[in-house]
């Protein structure tokens, strides 16, 4: 039983990570349509300039998250000027090809040597870790931040979403570019805007990443990318909360396919998940037949 | 839309004389009294210490030939393969059809080295990898590779021997294997660990694989610490040892890690992996002259102590100049014949005999990582 639990929260941890990537993608296609799949690149950079911040920089780790985060939010507000812009009115693929060249381009731009090299590098924790016993399950205060993060994420979100005026502006955006122009919104800011808090979140992610799995190189970004994609697929991809419960299942299904069935069984069973959801539920868990819905 | 057809031709022809240009520079061969080396090794991403010290290790075995084999003045082109199948077959492409080399000393990993054997034996080109431990560098499918070589040791041996240490000098009765399930290299070291373990009578808890784009272990980990086996095998390189065993360290584990030659770099995590054991192909502490000769030659030029890959290296390109001066021809056949009958060659490694898979039989060095660094135990003829 309490081997049980332990993977629970084993899986709980991969989950929230996964969650954390899966918000801002799952934003981005609410806004905009767009499967972001530089999105899981922008994560790594954000990993590498946290890391430079507490390593080299001498920051603190808050203040290396935040500037990790103020960096991919302007590269994500560049990435869109520059390659999704040019394209929001031509057909879906073109914007789709667009992002997986963006993305290709971050990961081998990152390798050369003048940039962050393509070298591994082993990071030193900021903090020391700790755990606790609690009936026998073992819990970290890494799991318990990055619990705490994806909550207040999702509660910032929903808030900025629902409860503000730039919110009202990314919920008409998404219905219609047209009708929220003649409304008086200003849609391209708002797409800036939509781009930068996505990256942010992407950032804070890659950092919090860093620190729990404490090692990054360029292409860290691919593998969680693609995970937390099938995640904000399985939940419905544009609603957020459906972001972080189809990060969740994802989490306990690698984790106990791991525990139970077998470890090599574990990214294909997670990928089959994707299938089985564009097959059976291609609006996700939480989607309705009108996915039009941030 | 109208394709403007001027500008077209234009295009064309620009593509065309690049093509001429770059297939013109790739025809420029050697003089006849030049002989040309390739060689590859990982220049950057997750190994590059090994490409690094493979380069060193090559450089100074050139050096101390004075340049030159036989009647053959020795010239070198280096090949980045990343460590990677794909990079690895496009640094090999770039050697034999652009560069022309007569003989390819690489790769470091196996990983690496499997498909670019096939390509250089397909060529006719004699090959030898420093350190590329897994079988199928030399046979595959229960085919020789008449051109391809080895200066090191090979998995099984490497692993019946790491098995037999713990079973015999550490009695230890249980232990859990990872691997890395895309890796030919862990591949094999796990399962001849397995096999030799299992019939020295200890057992084997769990046999676990995890991918190489992993970051979190804690599944396979906490499945472990609950049979809480003495012994954790663990033969993948530095990188991923040191990200699985300070997982496992915080899951509180407190078994001894276990490890091959792909520990032996300076980016080790040496604080997470204090006591653990591993099997390489030498040891700088190792009291024996040929060592301590080659480790201070190596120490004058470079500053640093040698590790594996530099020694191996420097042995590898030693035996391929041996048999060059040997056949003292560039002839690639003869070179072949020579490298097969090197007899008795006096590396810095062992004494060099190439048995019909082109392999050495070669002692086997163990390590243990002791107050941060490595310490030198033993050495083991299998």
């Amino acid at each position: 039983m309490e081997y049980f639990l332990d993977q629970i929260i084993n899986g709980l941890q991969l989950g929230l990570m996964y969650a954390l990537i899966a918000l801002g993608y799952t934003m981005v296609y609410g806004v905009v349509k767009l499967i972001n799949f530089a999105h899981g690149d922008v994560f790594m950079v954000g990993a590498f300039v946290g890391y430079f911040g507490f390593t080299q920089w001498g920051l603190s780790v808050p203040l290396a998250v935040l500037t990790a985060m103020a960096v991919c939010s302007i590269l994500g507000v560049i990435i869109e000027k520059i390659a999704y812009r040019p394209l929001r009115y031509a057909p879906k693929i073109s914007v789709l090809i667009s992002a997986l060249g963006v993305s290709l381009f971050l990961e081998y731009f990152c390798s050369l040597k003048f940039v962050f090299g393509p070298n591994y590098r082993v990071v030193t924790r900021p903090f020391q870790e700790m755990h606790w016993n609690i009936m026998g399950v073992t819990i970290t205060n890494i799991q318990v931040i990055v619990f705490f993060t994806v909550l207040i994420m999702l509660l910032l979100l929903q808030f900025l979403l629902y409860r503000t005026k730039v919110g009202t502006a990314m919920r008409t955006v998404s219905v219609d570019h047209d009708a929220a122009r003649l409304m008086g919104v200003n849609v391209d800011n708002t797409i800036s805007l939509t781009f930068a808090i996505g990256s942010a979140f992407a950032a804070a992610g890659g950092v919090l990443y860093a620190i729990a799995y404490p090692q990054i190189h360029p292409f860290m970004g691919i593998m969680p990318g693609l995970k937390a994609f099938t995640a904000a697929v399985l939940g419905g991809i544009g609603i957020i909360p459906g972001a972080v419960l189809g990060a969740i299942i994802m989490g306990q299904v690698e984790t106990l396919t791991s525990a139970f069935l077998s470890s090599q069984l574990r990214d294909a069973i997670a990928f089959l998940i994707l299938i089985l959801v564009l097959l059976i539920r291609p609006t996700g868990i939480l989607g309705r037949n009108e996915p039009d819905k941030v | 839309m109208r394709i403007n057809s001027k500008w077209f031709v234009v295009l064309m022809v620009a593509l065309l004389s690049l093509a001429l240009v770059v297939s013109g520079c790739g025809g420029k061969k050697a003089d006849d009294k030049t002989i040309k080396i390739g060689v590859m090794a990982p220049m950057t991403g997750d190994v590059k210490t090994f490409g690094e010290s493979t380069v060193n290790g090559v450089k100074l075995a050139i050096e101390q030939a004075g340049g030159m084999a036989g009647d053959y003045k020795i010239e070198y082109v280096v090949a980045d393969d990343r460590n990677d199948a794909t990079e690895a077959v496009n640094a090999a492409t770039k050697l034999i059809s652009q560069d022309m080399v007569d003989a390819i000393v690489g790769s470091v990993t196996s990983k690496a080295s499997i498909p670019v054997s096939k390509m250089a034996n397909d060529s006719k080109i004699v090959m030898i990898s420093p350190t590329g431990t897994n079988e199928k560098i030399t046979v595959e499918d229960g085919k020789r590779k008449d051109f391809i070589f080895r200066a090191c040791y090979i998995d099984p041996v490497q692993g019946n021997v790491a098995a037999k240490f713990a079973l015999e000098k550490l009695n230890k009765k249980t232990a859990a294997i990872l691997y890395d399930q895309s890796n030919d290299y862990t591949i094999g070291l796990g399962n001849s660990f397995k096999e030799t373990f299992e019939k020295g009578g200890g057992k084997v808890t769990d046999l676990l694989a995890y991918s190489s784009t992993d970051a979190d272990f804690n599944a396979i980990i906490t499945n472990i610490a609950q049979k809480n086996p003495d012994i954790i095998y663990l033969p993948d390189y530095y990188q991923k040892v040191g990200l699985i065993g300070k997982q496992a360290r915080e899951k509180g584990i407190k078994s001894v890690f276990l490890g091959g030659d792909g520990w032996d770099s300076p980016e080790l995590d040496y604080t997470t992996m204090e006591g653990s054991y591993f099997t390489n192909h030498y040891s700088a502490e190792d009291p024996d002259p040929r060592k301590q000769d080659f480790v201070k030659l190596y120490k004058e030029k470079y500053k640093s102590v040698p590790d594996f890959c530099a020694v191996e290296a420097y042995d590898a390109t030693n035996i391929l100049i041996n048999a060059i001066k040997n056949a003292n021809s560039k002839d690639h056949e003869a070179i072949r014949k020579a490298m097969q009958e090197t007899k008795d060659f006096k590396a810095v490694t062992d004494d060099i005999n190439f048995d019909k898979n082109g392999n050495p039989t070669k002692s086997i060095t163990i390590l243990q990582i002791k107050d941060g660094k490595q310490s030198y135990m033993t050495t083991v003829t299998p």
